[in-house]
């Protein structure tokens, strides 16, 4: 594919607003995590939460789309001078050749939640609440899209937790179709009592602050996060300039909750995302892993990654131990992390892990490294057998 | 944007599937109400199949009808609904308003909007890059402009399948859904010998008003299940005659589709 250039960014999660904020956790190394206390939330799950999120109001005029998911994107919004980035890009290719591609595993739902403990003794939900504008999954894009003034195709994604990273992928077919000259791209998802006991029910939370590729880790610990990435061609883009350089994607056709375990889904996203960007294995410098903290995924993922870069053939690791799963952002906050290493020359170390698990043959850090990076392969994996892959950094 | 269309399929109320609704769909036959019979997916191991909703099988029937002259693995996918499976989702939002608040793990598994995507890959033995998007009542046309833009960027064969199914109380008050409906197609990146017609979309900003449904009893569907929006497109393929349409998108725009017949 032809690269695409990373014009603006901004994430909010459980380490801050801004990238500054997610810059200064990663080589600080502060995590964002902290004992649970959503309201019926599973006992004892640690949680990545944005503070401050409830008091966030939406614009008036739009003040149909209120919920939680919508609070933290006008959050992101407002953050890192990322609006006004896109409106300097809708200046410059007209509102309706800007795309609005964005992925969520739950959009509004958590409005849902608070609607059906308001039901009226015959079960019918309070007038005030509106579907369309908070539950329905174009709730985010289509806030995103009017809330910028923008005028072209917007896309709703709901992969499960490659939502975040599919949206990269998806604008970039828009692009390359001729149907947009640049995109916002991401993910927001926010934490709602179904995510939490979905994932309580499947036994998969840790006991505390997850563990990514530790050999006693014992699951994810949820997080939440808004990520926006504003996405064009990349012909006037400065020389050294961070890049979207290839997306790929497969599917295991194997399992709903389980990944293939010997991660041939796995390989096959990374490859197809290499092989986007024109780069053998050796081209890559770190990888990013999906490392949600589970027994399953990370020994997926950790054969996966052997496969395709040999036994300790490249530096990897999962910064889901800074800002927890953040489902379907994940990917785009990822893919802001993955800017930061090439940036900075960073490896983050898995956070909380002393020691990788010492069955697993990859390269696993688990303290910050400096090493020149020049591109980053992030992983993302999801429910339904969904993958995605992106290839960040120079060209 | 150019794709030709392949392999096609419906499945609603008196609409069994293509061939037995061609003749109606052009017009030839007049349509009549009848209950939407969808069969469990024979592509599942029966363990699975069984517990399959009503959502997923309809789009698992409709996907299956429109690959069936292909390598079904083959495809990519671009599975479009605007309540995904609501039956699921209704259920896990009844059982977090007790104080416990557990819910089942099958039914959280289930309730991702890309179930039915998942289910399919697990059916046919796919590997294939698979999306899955809403769009409320623009779910077919935000989907197929996707599914062609694949097709258009990429050169691949995308099958496009867009699906919904009835929602229970509550949320039924909230999101008219009142029949099962599904449609599918394969798109086709180059004419071949399974070519049924050719597709020029074009995704523009126009805000003058949507044009109505037919005043007739099969455009009367339209209005209740969102992915019934296809039936403009499923009509027009059906009478094989040249056909311009448009399609509302995001209040001020249209997806505009020019159909010749191959």
């Amino acid at each position: 594919m032809q690269p695409l250039s990373i014009t603006a960014g901004t994430t909010v999660s459980a380490l801050g607003a801004g990238r500054e904020a997610l810059r200064a956790a990663l080589h600080g190394r502060r995590g964002g995590l902290r004992p649970g206390d959503f309201p019926g939330g599973p006992e004892g799950a640690w949680l990545g939460r944005v503070s401050g999120l409830e008091g966030v109001a939406l614009p008036p005029d739009l003040a149909g789309f209120a919920c939680r998911n919508n609070r933290l994107a006008e959050m992101a919004l407002q953050t890192d001078g990322f609006a006004d980035a896109v409106g300097a890009a809708r200046d410059r290719h007209g509102a309706e050749r800007v795309a609005v591609c964005l992925g969520t595993s739950t959009a509004g739902i958590e409005e849902t939640e608070r609607a059906y403990r308001r039901r009226s003794p015959d079960g019918a939900l309070p007038a005030d609440f509106d579907f369309e504008r908070t539950h329905d999954l174009q709730s985010l894009p289509r806030y995103v899209r009017t809330r910028l003034g923008l005028r072209g195709p917007a896309l709703a994604i709901s992969t499960a937790c490659t939502s975040g990273a599919r949206s990269f992928l998806e604008a970039a077919v828009l692009i390359e179709a001729g149907l947009a000259d640049a995109a916002v791209v991401g993910g927001v998802d926010t934490l709602c009592r179904m995510t939490l006991q979905g994932f309580a029910s499947l036994e998969l939370l840790s006991r505390g602050p997850c563990r990514p590729c530790a050999a006693d880790r014992d699951g994810i610990s949820i997080g939440e996060a808004a990520a926006f990435v504003l996405l064009e061609r990349a012909d006037a883009a400065p020389p050294g300039s961070v890049l979207l350089l290839g997306a790929g994607a497969s599917s295991d056709g194997h399992h709903m909750s389980s990944p293939q375990p010997d991660g041939l889904g796995a390989v096959g996203a990374m490859r197809a995302a290499l092989d986007a960007a024109g780069l053998r294995p050796g081209g890559v410098d770190y990888v990013n892993l999906h490392g949600t903290g589970t027994r399953a995924n990370d020994a997926m993922e950790d054969r996966a990654v052997a496969h395709l870069f040999g036994d300790r053939g490249v530096p990897c690791s999962s910064v889901k131990g800074w800002t927890g799963h953040t489902l379907g952002a994940s990917g785009a906050l990822e893919a802001l992390v993955a800017a930061i290493c090439v940036e900075d020359g960073l490896v983050p170390g898995c956070l909380g892990v002393e020691e990788a698990d010492p069955e697993f043959r990859s390269d696993v850090a688990t303290a910050n490294r400096a090493a020149p990076v020049r591109r980053v392969l992030s992983n993302s994996f999801g429910f339904g057998g969904s993958n995605c892959s992106l290839v960040i950094g120079r060209a | 944007m150019r794709c030709w269309i392949g392999g096609l399929a419906v499945l609603g109320p008196g609409l069994p599937g293509w061939k037995a609704s061609e003749a109606v769909l052009a017009g030839e036959a007049p349509w009549a109400p009848a209950d939407c019979v969808v069969p469990p997916p024979a592509m599942l191991p029966p363990t699975e199949r069984r517990r399959t909703s009503l959502a997923v099988r309809l789009a698992l029937a409709a996907a299956a009808e429109a690959a069936a002259g292909e390598d079904p693995a083959a495809l990519e996918t671009v599975f479009a609904s605007s309540n995904g499976d609501g039956a699921v989702v209704g259920a896990i939002l009844e059982a977090l308003t007790d104080p416990a608040g557990a819910i089942s793990p099958t039914q959280f598994h289930n309730s991702v909007h890309n179930a039915a995507a998942g289910y399919w890959g697990i059916g046919v033995g796919s590997t294939c890059p698979s999306i899955s998007v809403g769009g409320h009542d623009d779910t077919v046309a935000a989907g197929l402009l996707q599914a062609a833009a694949a097709v258009s960027a990429r050169g691949r064969r995308v099958l496009f399948c867009a699906y919904d199914a009835p929602l229970p109380p509550p949320l039924a008050a909230v999101r008219r859904t009142t029949v099962p409906f599904a449609a599918a197609m394969v798109l086709l990146p180059e004419p071949g010998a399974s070519a049924r017609a050719v597709l020029d979309l074009r995704f523009r900003p126009d805000t003058t008003p949507a044009v109505a449904a037919p005043a007739d009893a099969l455009g009367a569907l339209e209005a209740e299940n969102p992915a019934a929006r296809a039936l403009p497109l499923l009509r027009a393929l059906a009478t094989r005659r040249a056909t311009a349409l448009r399609l509302p998108l995001l209040g001020d725009s249209v997806l505009e589709i020019e159909l010749a017949p191959c």
